[in-house]
């Protein structure tokens, strides 16, 4: 008799002791309790790797090289990323406000848009594709090889030398990046507005800083450093305890990707609604 | 005299997994013990356990008589500087040149400064037999056995009192593997360091050990002299050294 019968029986026998109710209630909780120890898991490392963000000894030569890698060679990406969607935007509410004749807030509506939601959504999800995967990919291996191990074994300690300075390039790195986004993302819109609309170059400007007031920008800002803060975690915390194997490491590098980009998009609502009640 | 390293009672488990189930050896000042044993008989989870990278369930670890299970971080840390490791793969760090992963426990665990460590990793170098020209290469530009040299250099250039070495001689040709044992011997002379190495080369094990205990399902089944494991008695170790496939020993297949 193979395994699958055997499990087969097994649910049988299950169903017919318990009723499809209990067994139903039974799956439930294995769920929760798996869940509830896995956020466990989570919030003890964070915890873990914050304070040894904190703790000296630092390593300014890894932390000056992940600001580099995680933030200038980002910026490519981001740039793109912001400067079409800037673009978009201004044609899409073009299209609409027409309709109503309030193509003149167009400016408005680019820059409101871009800094305050879309310019840090969009470079966190995108760093998450491009900088989270990498280091989950790193570590991963590092793992499967033991390299990890043997960092410990060489008395450094694996959070201090991989961890902490990838969290802190994250963090201080994606307000950076964003507030260049913002930029780069109103210079689309203008391109589009100026050159495709038919818009004045120095009114489309003057109504852009008209309404722009300093929370618009500084709440993307605050957003952007807790996306990059997530980014680096989940892909620190998926590849410190990857499993075994190459399959272990793909494993690593996609659940870092998704768990990432899903938190953004559930902190970017939290977020809002918290700058919400502050700045109006 | 108190041993060197002594472990009394050690278990763990994983899940229902009983990987270690009471493990109890003790080596002195100087002195080499090899453990021998088949793949999945816990040895590899016994050097973590002692390395301090598991946390056994229960059972005491003892080096120069100091209980090591329930150090707090920063007396870790000390006594991981008495340490040294040869990891099965070499684990060298591949973003590193050769010579940087030599000196990186000088450099990062002794706070050295990278142009005084230098030297002494090519030192190294030269005393496992590699040319001065292999030190600016990356790991993975070398061969199995370079990497095993290099790695083994790596794991006594911070002149360690214990050497724990993981299957030192898998994975490479017999000759190969004949250096490496010279290597290991002549190295644990020079410090005049303990060693515990877990392996199932037989000609290994009876080249570098002075003493041979065999672990079998988490527990150690037999201790005694090198010279003794023809004689031993056990007819779990004569199955084990013989490599014969009948014997009281059942491969899990």
């Amino acid at each position: 008799m193979d395994l699958g019968q055997g499990a087969e029986r097994l649910e049988q026998a299950e169903c017919s002791v318990l009723g499809l109710p209990q067994l139903f209630l039974q799956r439930l909780g294995r769920v929760a309790i798996s869940f509830c120890a896995a956020v466990g898991r989570l919030a003890e490392f964070t915890g873990r790797s914050v304070a040894h963000c904190v703790t000296p000894p630092f390593f300014p030569r890894l932390l000056f090289r992940q600001l580099i890698d995680i933030g200038y060679y980002s910026l490519p990406v981001v740039g793109l990323t912001t400067f079409f969607t800037g673009m978009v935007l201004a044609l899409q509410s073009y299209s609409g406000f027409s309709r109503f004749s309030a193509a003149s807030a167009i400016p408005n509506v680019v820059v409101l848009s871009i800094t305050r939601e879309l310019a840090p959504v969009l470079a966190g999800l995108m760093v998450a594709g491009r900088v989270g995967a990498a280091i989950a990919a790193e570590l991963g291996t590092m793992r499967v090889t033991e390299q990890i191990d043997a960092l410990t074994t060489l008395s450094t300690n694996p959070y201090k030398y991989l961890i902490a300075p990838r969290l802190i390039a994250g963090t201080v790195m994606l307000p950076l990046l964003v507030l260049a986004g913002d930029i780069i993302g109103v210079f689309g819109g203008y391109v589009v507005s100026v050159y495709s609309l038919g818009f004045v170059p120095g009114t489309y400007l003057q109504n852009t800083w008209q309404f722009l007031q300093h929370g618009d920008v500084t709440s993307g800002l605050w957003k952007a450093a807790v996306f990059g803060f997530i980014v680096t975690l989940m892909g620190c915390y998926n590849g410190f305890n990857s499993d075994r194997g190459a399959q272990g490491v793909g494993a690593a590098t996609t659940n870092a990707v998704v768990s990432s980009s899903i938190l953004i998009l559930v902190f970017d609502y939290f977020l809002t609604q918290i700058f919400f009640t502050v700045v109006k | 005299m108190t041993a060197k390293l002594a472990l009394s009672g050690v278990c763990k488990a994983f899940g229902d997994n009983k990987v270690l189930n009471g493990v109890d050896i003790e080596i002195e000042k100087g002195k080499s013990l090899v453990v021998i044993g088949g793949s999945g008989t816990g040895k590899s989870v016994m050097i973590k356990s002692v390395l301090g990278l598991l946390r056994p369930d229960s059972g005491s670890i003892k080096v120069d008589g100091a209980e090591t299970t329930t150090m707090d971080s920063s007396a870790r840390d000390a006594l991981m500087k008495k340490f040294g490791m040869l990891f099965q793969g070499g684990a060298l760090f591949d973003s590193m040149s050769v010579w940087e992963n030599v000196a990186f426990g000088l450099v990062q665990g002794q706070a050295m400064g990278r142009k005084e460590a230098k030297p002494i990793a090519m030192e190294r170098l030269r005393a496992v037999g590699l040319p001065a020209r292999v030190a600016d290469l990356y790991p993975a530009e070398l061969s199995g056995g370079m990497q095993k040299r290099v790695a083994l250099a790596r794991a006594v250039a911070t002149r360690p009192e214990i050497i724990f070495f993981d299957e030192p001689t898998t994975g490479l040709d017999p000759i190969m593997a004949d250096v490496i044992n010279d290597l290991i011997i002549a190295a644990s002379k020079d410090l005049g360091a303990t060693t515990l190495s877990i392996t199932h080369d037989m000609a290994s094990a009876r080249k570098i050990a002075d003493n041979i205990a065999m672990i079998y399902k988490g527990k150690i089944i037999w201790h005694g002299a090198a010279g003794d494991i023809d004689n031993s008695g056990n007819p779990y170790v004569d199955q084990f050294i013989r490599g014969q496939a009948a014997g009281p020993i059942k491969m899990e297949t």
